[in-house]
């Protein structure tokens, strides 16, 4: 990619389709943007070399790989998932083995990420729980304060901060040097019952902040009339961080399906990653305005998304068995 | 219409006054006198046998439940757990089912040919395909008339989880439609507050007496009906108690759990534990196109607790040699996982699971293929399971109610029970 290629969301285009051929599920690039990594359907994960496209190909869990994390460094990768365990590699090994092997939760492990200079690690899971663990993996402490499944986690990029969202579209933010929680969002739009169906539904499907630090995204879905049918709509809420109260909810203006990840571009603006019954999206927001200024209908419905450290680049996982990735900018001439 | 009871035999005499004077009587055929063959009908009698369904709404998927196929291409993330029986695996979704499962057996191999919501849930209650202008009793109505016992007043045929009266009994009558309840005693089951018992009784003596003598000479299947409905509701008046879950010592509620399927689950033991032949318990909802996994992990998770809590105590109480269990659904779930991470409907091989009565415990009986695409062993379909069914709480399924001196079939006559799951 040209060094001299900037930001424009309005011409973001599919640069690749890398196709792995079942069915995928979630995706990440490791920080030094060398690799994006992959899971699917198939119980394999997948390293593509971002610059050529190859893919190496492996299996390792005992379920479907759901969330991706990598040591600060990079030089770590952490995978986990449907298994309860997070597997542990060496993020550029030829053939990948795995360095260690850790039963992290009572049921699946949704969600991973690792602190910025400690690289001390949070998990998220069915059991209602969220575990710090050492670099290692050793265990550090558990988190006890969600009353149902634990969907995302987040560590503050600058903050002794954790936050972790649930099912029921609560965020608990934590001290994480005390493991004390401090406050809990209230991102309930995230979430509902429906009574007919007799289900919950939602959830926070992800969390990330602003660069400037100021406003928090939580994502996931609204507007839920038929759960088990999949009419439902993306739904992006942004929080005030120093007050923790919402300041705006962010429709996805007519897209069906469910807002899976969200995350701010280098210019401020929100890129959200969407996939259901109305196909995949890339919808882009500005904080301050609730309507979309822009969306991108992807060939597959969208399973995940994961933006390269350079900012001006997304993979998307779909059902089709393709990642897809999309550059943030203008097409090379 | 007018009903043919007029002739004052002393046959018809003889059933008004049962029924009037203890319900517990049929007024048109009784109870297992019903049945056309009297062996049968006293061995039935001799022993109370009860059925208890419970309805997995929507279509439990069975691979997430008692068919599990991990790590293929249909498989989805759960895995799959031993259980009580060696070699027998279910999904990890149901650990505390998995305790109990030598107690209970799995039918792997059900072909309904049918992925219709409404016909689903006709060919799994009915036993037979749904026809224009033909009406089959539910195997609820066929186990309130076929186990039905002299002593017991209580209604027959219960459904807990929503409805109220159904229409369900066909030929059979309306004493043996379902009553649904909503996991409390019935709506307005209690005496009214301004009304003594002593005062209550002598207007029930009066109503029946008044009764009686318009019977005599104006009696129709109408007023049969409401006499009968009318008598039914008076009956589960005073037994309201049997339908108080409120009654059970807190160590059973926490044993079955807060969910509303739990209290229903404590339920449907009280009744069953008082005689009622049939209760069936609705657990809503598996219809799950989209996010399969999450939806069976909610319903399973809270299935898990109430249903094993019921199993066991039905082991416990010495109840499950004379209690059917079945879970069923109108269908299982597509092997295919669609792009919203669902399953969508599919007849084509899916599985029930059975204990209790004269069920084989510990049984497989069927197989699908790898990855649960299709039957590869002894297939079966609704109208075998009927049978089986009935076969398991000691009815003669080949057999024939005597409805008006004609012989209907209990059960398909082009079926049969799976023999091999019955003692």
């Amino acid at each position: 990619m040209p060094a001299t290629m900037s930001l424009d969301a309005k011409l973001t285009h599919v640069l690749h389709e890398w196709k792995h051929g079942k069915p995928m599920v979630a995706c990440r690039f490791d920080p030094l943007g060398r690799f994006l990594f992959s899971s699917s359907e198939d119980y394999t994960l997948q390293r593509w070399n971002v610059d050529s496209g190859e893919k190496t190909a492996w299996e390792a869990h005992d379920s479907w790989v759901r969330d991706f994390a990598f040591s600060p460094d990079g030089q770590v990768c952490i995978s986990a998932g449907c298994d309860d365990r997070m597997i542990f590699w060496n993020t550029a090994d030829e053939k990948p083995a795995p360095v260690r092997t850790v039963v992290a939760h009572k049921g699946w492990v949704r969600a991973l990420d690792v602190q910025q200079g400690t690289g001390l690690i949070a998990s998220g899971g069915n059991d209602n729980l969220v575990k710090l663990w050492s670099a290692d993996g050793e265990p550090v402490q558990e988190l006890a304060g969600h009353a149902n499944n634990v969907y995302s986690v987040f560590f503050h990029p600058t903050e002794d901060v954790l936050l972790s969202g649930d099912l029921a579209g609560v965020v608990n933010q934590w001290e994480v040097s005390t493991g004390k929680l401090v406050r809990s969002l209230e991102a309930k739009d995230l979430h509902s019952y429906n009574k007919g169906q007799q289900v919950n539904y939602g959830g926070v499907r992800d969390i990330s902040l602003s660069p400037d630090g100021k406003v928090l995204a939580c994502t996931g879905l609204h507007k839920a009339t038929n759960p088990l049918g999949a009419v439902n709509e993306p739904l992006v809420l942004l929080f005030d961080w120093a007050k923790g109260e919402k300041i705006r909810s962010q429709p996805a203006d007519g897209v069906k399906g469910i807002g899976w990840r969200t995350k701010f571009l280098a210019d401020g603006s929100e890129v959200c990653g969407t996939g259901g019954s109305g196909g995949g999206y890339l919808v882009f927001f500005t904080p301050g305005e609730e309507k979309p200024f822009h969306k991108l209908k992807l060939k597959d419905t969208v399973r995940d998304m994961a933006l390269h450290p350079k900012g001006l680049l997304v993979a998307t996982t779909h059902y089709d068995g393709h990642i897809r990735l999309c550059q943030l900018t203008a097409k090379k001439a | 219409m007018k009903a043919g009871y007029a002739c004052q035999s002393p046959e018809h005499t003889l059933a008004r006054r049962q029924f009037l004077g203890s319900v517990a009587g049929g007024f048109v055929v009784g109870g297992l006198g019903a049945l056309t063959n009297p062996a049968v009908a006293a061995a039935l009698e001799r022993k109370q046998m009860r059925v208890l369904v419970m309805f997995m709404s929507g279509g439990l998927s069975q691979l997430e439940s008692w068919d599990p196929k991990p790590k293929t291409d249909t498989g989805g993330p759960f895995r799959s757990i031993p259980t009580a029986v060696p070699g027998m695996h279910i999904s990890e979704l149901l650990p505390q089912t998995a305790v109990h499962m030598d107690k209970l057996s799995l039918i792997r191999s059900i072909d309904t040919k049918n992925g219709d919501h409404g016909k689903g849930r006709y060919q799994m209650t009915f036993g037979r395909n749904q026809m224009p202008g033909v009406a089959y009793p539910h195997l609820g109505a066929v186990c309130a008339k076929g186990l039905e016992r002299a002593d017991n007043p209580l209604p027959g045929h219960i459904k807990i989880g929503g409805g109220s009266r159904g229409t369900d009994s066909a030929y059979l009558g309306p004493k043996y439609a379902s009553i649904g309840i909503n996991g409390k005693p019935p709506a307005n089951s209690s005496r009214a507050s301004n009304l003594t018992e002593d005062i209550d009784i002598l207007r029930n003596k009066f109503r029946q007496k008044a009764n009686e003598r318009f019977a005599q000479l104006r009696r129709t299947a109408e007023t049969d009906v409401y006499t009968q409905s009318f008598e039914q509701a008076r009956q589960l008046m005073e037994r309201r108690d049997v339908f108080d879950v409120e009654k059970e010592p807190g160590s059973e509620k926490e044993r079955y759990g807060d969910s509303q399927l739990g209290k229903h689950c404590l339920m449907a033991r009280r009744l069953l534990e008082n005689g009622i032949p049939f209760v069936q318990v609705s657990h809503s909802n598996y219809d799950t196109h989209n996010e399969n996994f999450n939806f069976h992990l909610e319903q399973l998770g809270e299935f898990d607790r109430a249903f094993s809590a019921l199993v066991g105590d039905l082991h416990e109480r010495g109840m499950l040699e004379t209690t059917l269990v079945v879970v069923m659904s109108e269908f299982g779930r597509t092997p295919k996982i669609n792009a919203r991470y669902g399953r969508d409907h599919w007849g084509k091989a899916w599985s029930v699971c059975v204990g209790g009565a004269k069920i084989q415990p510990g049984a497989i009986i069927g197989a699908t293929n790898a990855n649960g695409t299709e039957v590869s062993e002894r297939s079966v379909e609704h109208g075998d399971l009927f049978h089986t069914y009935l076969s398991a709480v000691g009815m003669e399924s080949n057999g024939s109610f005597d409805i008006g001196g004609r012989d209907m079939p209990i059960a398909d006559p082009s079926r049969g029970p799976i023999s091999e799951l019955i003692s």
